[in-house]
């Protein structure tokens, strides 16, 4: 069985193992984790020809350096707009490229965007927790945040060579506002903030992670809100602090929690919402709990059609050039 | 007790049974979602209970917010008369030395000497509210009156995993290393976070917890099988 190894020669803040996540223990105090934006992170995989799913690395703007030390690995990048580098060669990301020992792999911000995925064409040795290698990032478990001089261990390592080349992005995303169903904890607010929480124009802060990402913005006031019981809580719920604040927890978020929500995200918009960066502006529009089902629905009919298109391997070099030659004419003439 | 229901995005239902927190509302809470758990609807994924609320999280391509609400007013009938019974759970706990900052602080805040307080603690009537905040963190009711004591106004940052900490009625194991604002009474080498696949968490919602007092040199001998076990 072929094996690949790296040297993580830098890694930020926030560089961790995702995976598909653990549903199911939020009774526990425990949130599904997962990569942050689902739809770049599940591409990254089905290009690869993996299941959707399979462990992968999640960059944050804090970037990521890789050295390949042993072997050879097909692997895909995809997610922000982020700046790519094989040694001193530039390349774009949403692409698939082998490297191979005594290669350095460099993932770095870019233009826009706050999360990379890097997907292998292999199993990634790490620690499951609860059946997921995804990581909880403030307790650590589950596969776990890279650290420099750390080894990252591919077993079961392909080279996919009708796999390499461009990934077709994604257009299947809602744009405009971010949709939101207005509550559970409206009741906690004046109509006029709920109203002024969905019409006013809010901005990123620095203070953005996987837990959560507070907004700038204006005030919202609560309503003898000093002491409502801790209430569930779910990943896009829109919560408000005692001094007006509102954070959108997302990913890593906590189960339950003392502070009114004004607003939920709609899933689909969760993975759009995370790629935004601190400084840049966010809208919202209410929509209803129907309206969301519905939305749901439909983006997850679009997200099967989009996988299904970039699960097609594109062939040896061989044949793509054959194809090539067909489809320019000539070979039929 | 009549309950009402809020939508949450796409994939959620809220079930609120009361405003504030009440024995009868968390009793509501704990009996549908033991009705829910033995009677699931298509498409549910995971409940959450909470403090007067329990929420319902589902797959929107399987069912949507009035299906699940439809389902939940034909089965649930209420609270009935008696509290649920939960399981008893035994959670070893080291009061001395360094475990125990501040047992002289809130001996000071009552009025009780720090043996009293001690003793009140293991007198207290513990119940799993709920988890939150991070993994395995269980809200446990039933702190006695006499030694309730409020948040401190700036939370001590880096509260080892195990220390056993109050505020106001409630009181919680921890299970990392943590920054808190509550008292910190004693550690415990009960793990919470089991490590058994088939039973990841020591206590359900609803379960019912006994202190037992152990000293330094007991916890030492658990808190090291731990470790190597």
């Amino acid at each position: 069985m072929a094996e690949a190894k790296f040297d993580v020669v830098f890694a930020g803040p926030l560089v961790t193992l995702q995976a598909a996540g653990r549903p199911g223990h939020m009774r526990f105090g425990v949130p599904a984790s997962g990569a942050m934006d689902r739809l770049a992170f599940d591409a990254a995989n089905v290009a690869l020809g993996n299941e959707v799913g399979q462990t992968g690395i999640e960059i944050s703007l804090g970037g990521l350096i890789l050295n390949c030390t042993q072997g050879a690995v097909t692997l895909a990048i995809t997610g922000g707009n982020f700046n790519v580098q094989i040694n001193s060669k530039k390349m774009r990301s949403w692409t698939i490229l082998t490297v191979q020992k005594g290669e350095r792999l460099s993932i770095t911000a870019g233009k826009a965007g706050s999360w990379a995925y890097l997907a292998f064409a292999g199993q990634i040795d790490a620690p499951a927790w609860l059946d997921s290698k995804a990581t909880h990032s403030t307790s650590g478990f589950g596969g776990g945040a890279l650290q420099p001089g750390q080894t990252v261990t591919l077993s079961d390592a392909f080279v996919r060579e009708e796999r390499l080349g461009d990934i077709q992005q994604p257009d299947i995303q809602t744009q405009g506002p971010i949709q939101v169903v207005t509550g559970p904890q409206d009741q906690h607010f004046a109509p006029e903030t709920v109203d002024q929480f969905i019409t006013d124009s809010f901005a990123v802060s620095d203070a953005y992670d996987r837990m959560g990402m507070r907004l700038k913005g204006p005030n919202l006031p609560l309503v003898g809100a000093l002491s409502i019981p801790s209430e569930p809580i779910v990943r896009g719920s829109v919560q408000v602090s005692g001094d007006g604040v509102p954070t959108v927890l997302l990913a890593d978020h906590q189960t339950t929690g003392g502070y009114p929500k004004i607003a939920t995200v709609i899933s689909p918009d969760t993975d759009r919402l995370a790629q935004y960066r601190a400084g840049q502006a966010v809208r919202f529009v209410g929509i209803t709990g129907a309206e969301a089902v519905a939305e749901a629905r439909s983006y997850a009919r679009r997200k099967v059609e989009y996988l299904a298109e970039i699960s097609v391997a594109r062939g040896s070099l061989a044949q793509r050039l054959m194809r090539e030659n067909l489809n320019h004419g000539w070979a039929a003439d | 007790m009549q309950p009402h229901f809020k939508a949450i995005a796409d994939h959620a239902l809220l079930v609120t049974f009361a405003d504030e927190i009440s024995d009868g509302a968390h009793r509501a809470v704990l009996a549908l979602d033991a009705a829910l758990a033995k009677n699931a609807p298509d498409g549910m994924i995971e409940t959450v209970p909470a403090m007067v609320n329990l929420l319902v999280s589902f797959d929107p391509i399987a069912t949507d917010h009035s299906a699940l609400k439809d389902h939940i007013v034909s089965i649930f009938e209420g609270p009935g008369a008696g509290r649920l019974v939960g399981t008893n759970r035994t959670v070893q706990v080291c009061y001395e030395g360094p475990f125990s900052p501040d047992l002289v602080a809130v001996s000071d805040a009552t009025g009780l000497s720090p043996e009293a307080v001690i003793n009140a603690h293991l007198a207290g009537d513990f119940r799993v509210l709920m988890y939150g905040f991070s993994p395995g963190y269980a809200y446990l009711s039933g702190v006695a009156e006499a030694i309730q004591v409020p948040r401190k106004p700036t939370p001590i940052r880096d509260v080892p995993a195990g220390s056993v900490i109050i505020a106001g009625p409630q009181c919680l194991v921890t299970t990392l290393t943590m920054p808190t604002g509550w008292s910190i009474l004693g550690r415990s080498p009960t793990a919470i976070l089991t490590g058994d696949p088939n039973a990841p968490f020591l206590f359900d919602v609803g379960d019912n917890v006994t202190f037992e007092r152990i000293d330094e040199a007991t916890f030492a001998q658990l808190d090291k099988a731990r470790d190597h076990g």
